[in-house]
């Protein structure tokens, strides 16, 4: 049975009704309408089925979240014995021998030489990459775009394994031919000075190698982030005279400032955690220097995956810390990338 | 209001400058006809509005006197636009050069949003390789002429984006007749805008066509009659090309047009 | 009868199209000109002026003297607006060809050096008989090793990656924001870093050997958030008027997931697991730590330590012999062909996906 308010409220909405039904007009004072109008609270009751359904969905979601921080935990976990050993000196030492009395871990000179090839790398393929979305949004025929978007994706899904070995048999070669001319009549930049001429196993050679690797990352997120560019703003742009550079450089480029940033980063992140490629080009150095043409450098990831093999407790857990700063290294960075990205004009419509 | 074409087609009246000529354009979107050959004098700084239904080609006819048209990859053209008594569409000239001479607005406002008010006006001569030697007198010029620069005066660093619809739209104008143009399209400008900005602009029309010649597509058939001292009247049967029925004084055609469809239209009995 | 103002002759100025190319015969004697003249300029100065070396450098030198050279006689012939585009034009002509080049050096370099090896042994027989020089013997442990393994993986990642796209997309949980975040950032996650984290808990912690479980694994955790995004965008596609109109029907959200969205976004999802599977079969470096690599068949991926084909690739590269390097080229090319042959799935269904959808 219907409570007495609930009936008096139907029956006036109800005289509202019959009213309008005898065709007199009526004005309507919203002060003296007795209904009140709090918005109800909705609750949604859901089936058994689905109330499973829901629990694993949230579950699978929260895996991610879970996944992440345990592995955050175990390698902290097991570092924590080289931390017992050198202390902070894992952050300021510049040797890596387990077999001296007592065992030197210090990962400075290794994070050094990561975040220059990484850095080169990015150098090499930002330009590159932002060259080649261009094409692929404006510079290349229409009925070509569909197949070089496929290449630029094989490029990306090709192993790192496999640019490894392409890398060293193949390219090496012409690039030493390219270090030794550099380093014979360019000397005069202090970064392309050597004090021996072994070319080979490089930052160079190590770099160039990555810059192919992360090239088609950074390009297709350009690529997106290009395509996204406000038609209306591009036919200004030609409208007022300007030719298509001049459009592409004033409206463009502008817009996908973003993306070009987000993007970079993100395969700055790539190039930070890349293994196999690097552990197989590189002729492994301690030894911190700019001379990035010559023999010798390093990366956190082609330590571990080359020292792996020999060591012993106390080496492992240094590998384990050595892995730990790694993941934080590359988590910050993808971080920062998504949230570039997401927070420019050009990123909100763009999945990184 | 008889065009000027003859029947060898030749010009007996020496072109003033700013005058634009269509002779038999007619414009294809891959195999769909959309214009069947068109022919239109647009006169010296004068104001021509082109109305009709929608559909009709008006806006295509439009973006193909300033070569915007071929932008879209499947679209072509046949005929001439004279310019001046050139052919725009020459081999020899650059569409470039064209779209600086013949300017066009259109019906969203489009500032560069990253770009200040300044730099927007300042933009089009930049983008156009023109050389701007004095770019205060140039910015105050156009904004000026535009209707824009008492508001805008003290803020000219300001991002262009910041401002109301019916100040981009200004905004726009200003843009374009910063590059010094000679003719001046405008494109439904005022469909998007509330009607105080509307009667802004309209003001601003009047007044710039004492130094540009304005052709304006519009729906609005009250705005051409407050606008436009000629009127062309597009029709289009349905999936056939467009063409003109008729063109005259703007006048005449609200009044006592000649053909039974344009007085059909201009009394709102069909559109 | 028609407009007053035109007359109806067929003299017209043409009915038929107009050519509006843009590219006329001046502008091409321009590249061809610049590109002849430098490539004889660097020859010139290779043979003659500097003792400068090497084919690479050859290139380099022509390249960079084409550019300015083309940048000068257009400044000359078509002023310095249009220079600049068609500068413009080049350079990102160049990028294209520059990543084109690369791709295909790669793909040819390992079909010539991997084909010589091709034949059924590599992939009937295993190494534990074969001593170092021999060239009998093949890669079947490492197949068997790389299909189980991926096998495995495939079924860890794919539900929960499926979930995780239905959490996003579908269930938009309240911490729909922060997951997508955490799975992005999952996506840079170091592949040596996966490993060490599941050498730590699984084969430390947990006290477990080495085994292909291991290795599948940590492929599980990097497979993970490729699945997972590529599902996301592809349930977004899904119009949100299927999932009302089954809701409108009486049907639980369960139902609608199952029964209507998934069906319609099938193609696509397959495609995100083929993509997923393309990334895993390639991965090296978390196998160091998690199965190890043997030169026995071990077929039981539960127990022991497993071979694969990327380990064997990256085995056998270092050995000296001849042979032995051999194999591992051989075992390169295959792995390549596999990749190839998914991404190649992977397009036609995602192409199929995206036009059923019109």
């Amino acid at each position: 049975m219907l409570s007495t308010f609930y009936r008096n409220a139907i029956n006036s909405s109800l005289r509202n009704v019959k009213l309008m039904d005898t065709g007199e007009g009526r004005t309507f004072d919203r002060t003296d309408d007795p209904v009140q109008d709090q918005p109800r609270a909705l609750k949604r009751s859901l089936s058994k089925e689905d109330r499973v359904y829901e629990a694993a969905a949230v579950a699978g979601g929260l895996s991610t979240l879970v996944i992440l921080a345990f592995i955050g935990f175990f390698l902290f976990a097991r570092s924590s014995l080289v931390f017992s050993e050198v202390g902070w000196g894992f952050f300021t030492s510049l040797s890596w021998r387990p077999d001296a009395s007592p065992p030197e871990f210090g990962i400075v000179a290794i994070l050094y030489w990561t975040v220059i090839i990484s850095i080169i790398a990015l150098a090499i393929a930002m330009p590159l990459s932002v060259l080649t979305a261009l094409f692929l949004v404006e510079y290349s025929p229409r009925s070509l775009r569909g197949p070089l978007r496929a290449l630029v994706d094989l490029l990306a899904a090709i192993p790192s394994l496999i640019y490894g070995l392409w890398g060293l048999f193949f390219l090496q070669p012409h690039l030493v031919g390219i270090a030794r001319w550099l380093s014979d009549h360019a000397s005069f930049v202090p970064l392309f000075r050597v004090n021996e001429p072994t070319f080979t196993g490089s930052a160079f050679v190590v770099s160039v190698v990555l810059a192919l690797m992360i090239l088609p990352i950074v390009t297709s997120i350009v690529r997106e982030v290009l395509e996204q560019t406000p038609p209306g703003e591009k036919e200004a742009a030609l409208a007022l005279g300007s030719t298509r550079s001049g459009m592409v450089r004033s409206v463009m480029l502008p817009f996908a400032r973003g993306g070009i940033i987000g993007g970079s980063m993100l395969g700055l992140g790539r190039a930070l955690g890349e293994t196999i490629a690097v552990a197989i080009i590189l002729s492994p150095s301690l030894i911190i220097s700019p001379r990035i043409l010559e023999t010798g450098t390093n990366s956190i990831a082609s330590l571990i995956a080359l020292k792996f093999g020999e060591a012993d407790e106390l080496s492992l857990s240094a590998l384990m810390a050595a892995g730990l700063t790694l993941f934080i290294l590359t988590l910050t960075v993808n971080f920062i990338a998504s949230f570039v990205v997401a927070r420019s004009r050009s990123g909100a419509g763009v999945d990184a | 209001m008889s065009t000027v074409l003859s029947e060898t087609r030749e010009f007996q009246v020496e072109p003033a400058s700013g005058t634009l000529i269509a002779d038999a354009v007619s414009c294809w979107f891959g195999e769909r006809k959309v214009l069947d050959r068109v022919s239109l004098e647009m006169r010296p700084l004068t104001v021509t509005a082109l109305i009709g239904p929608s559909g009709c080609g008006k806006s295509t006819f439009l973006r193909s006197l300033n070569r915007m048209h071929e932008l879209v990859p499947s679209a072509r053209f046949a005929g001439r636009v004279l310019l001046d008594g050139e052919d725009i569409y020459d081999s020899s000239v650059r569409a470039t050069t064209t779209r600086r001479r013949v300017g066009m607005v259109f019906q969203k406002p489009n500032p560069f949003p990253s770009m200040s008010i300044r730099d927007n006006i300042l933009s089009g001569r930049k983008l156009s390789g023109m050389t701007t030697p004095n770019p205060d007198e140039v910015v105050e010029l156009a904004l000026t002429r535009a209707g824009l620069w008492k508001e805008v005066r003290d803020r000219l660093e300001s991002a262009g984006g910041a401002l109301s619809g019916g100040q981009q739209q200004r905004l726009c104008i200003a843009r374009s007749l910063a590059v010094d143009p000679e003719v001046l399209l405008m494109d439904e400008p005022c469909s998007a805008l509330d009607p105080t900005s509307t009667m802004k602009i309209e003001e601003t029309i009047k007044e710039i066509s004492d130094h540009v010649t304005v052709v304006i597509v519009t729906h609005n058939m009250q705005q051409a009659q407050r606008v436009s001292q000629q009127c062309a009247f597009f029709l289009a049967a349905e999936n056939q090309p467009g063409y003109i029925v008729e063109v005259g004084e703007t006048r005449k055609m609200f009044s006592n047009p000649d053909d039974p469809r344009t007085e059909d239209y201009v009394n709102g009995r069909f559109g | 009868m028609r407009n007053l103002s035109q007359t109806q002759d067929e003299t017209l100025p043409g009915d038929t199209p107009r050519s509006l190319k843009n590219w006329r015969i001046d502008d091409f004697s321009l590249l061809a000109g610049s590109a002849v003249a430098a490539i004889s300029t660097t020859w010139v100065i290779y043979t003659a002026l500097t003792p400068a070396t090497g084919k690479t450098g050859f290139f380099l030198i022509s390249y960079i003297t084409f550019l300015l050279l083309y940048v000068m006689t257009c400044t000359l012939e078509l002023g310095k607006q249009n220079a600049f585009d068609n500068m413009w034009t080049v350079l990102t002509w160049s990028a294209a060809l520059l990543l084109l080049a690369p791709l295909i050096t790669i793909l040819l370099y390992v079909i010539i050096k991997g084909f010589a090896g091709l034949n059924l042994d590599f992939f009937t027989k295993d190494l534990s008989a074969t001593g170092t020089l021999d060239s009998g013997g093949g890669a079947s442990a490492a197949i068997v090793g790389t299909l189980q393994q991926v096998f495995i993986a495939v079924c860890i990642s794919v539900p929960l990656g499926l979930l995780t796209a239905v959490y996003l997309n579908e269930v938009k949980g309240r911490f729909r924001r922060p997951v997508r975040m955490f799975v992005d950032a999952m996506s840079g996650i170091p592949s040596i870093v996966a490993g060490l984290f599941i050498y730590a808990v699984w084969i430390i912690a947990l006290g477990n050997v080495f085994s292909g479980l291991a290795a599948a694994l940590a492929l599980s955790i990097l497979m993970l958030p490729t699945i997972t995004r590529t599902a996301e965008e592809v349930l977004r596609l899904v119009p949100d008027g299927m999932r009302e109109g089954a809701l409108a029907l009486g049907a639980t959200r369960w139902q609608t997931t199952y029964r209507v969205v998934m069906p319609t976004a099938a193609s696509g999802l397959i495609t995100a697991i083929v993509l997923g599977v393309a990334r895993a079969v390639g991965e090296t470096a978390p196998l160091i730590m998690t199965s190890f690599g043997s030169t026995a068949m071990n077929a039981n991926p539960l127990n022991g330590a497993q071979d694969s084909l990327p380990l064997f690739v990256y085995r056998l590269i270092a050995n000296p012999f001849p042979a032995q390097q051999q194999r591992a080229w051989t075992g390169a090319l295959v792995l390549v062909m596999i990749v190839l042959v998914l991404f190649t799935i992977a397009r036609i269904l995602g192409a199929r996906a995206s036009g059923k959808r019109r």
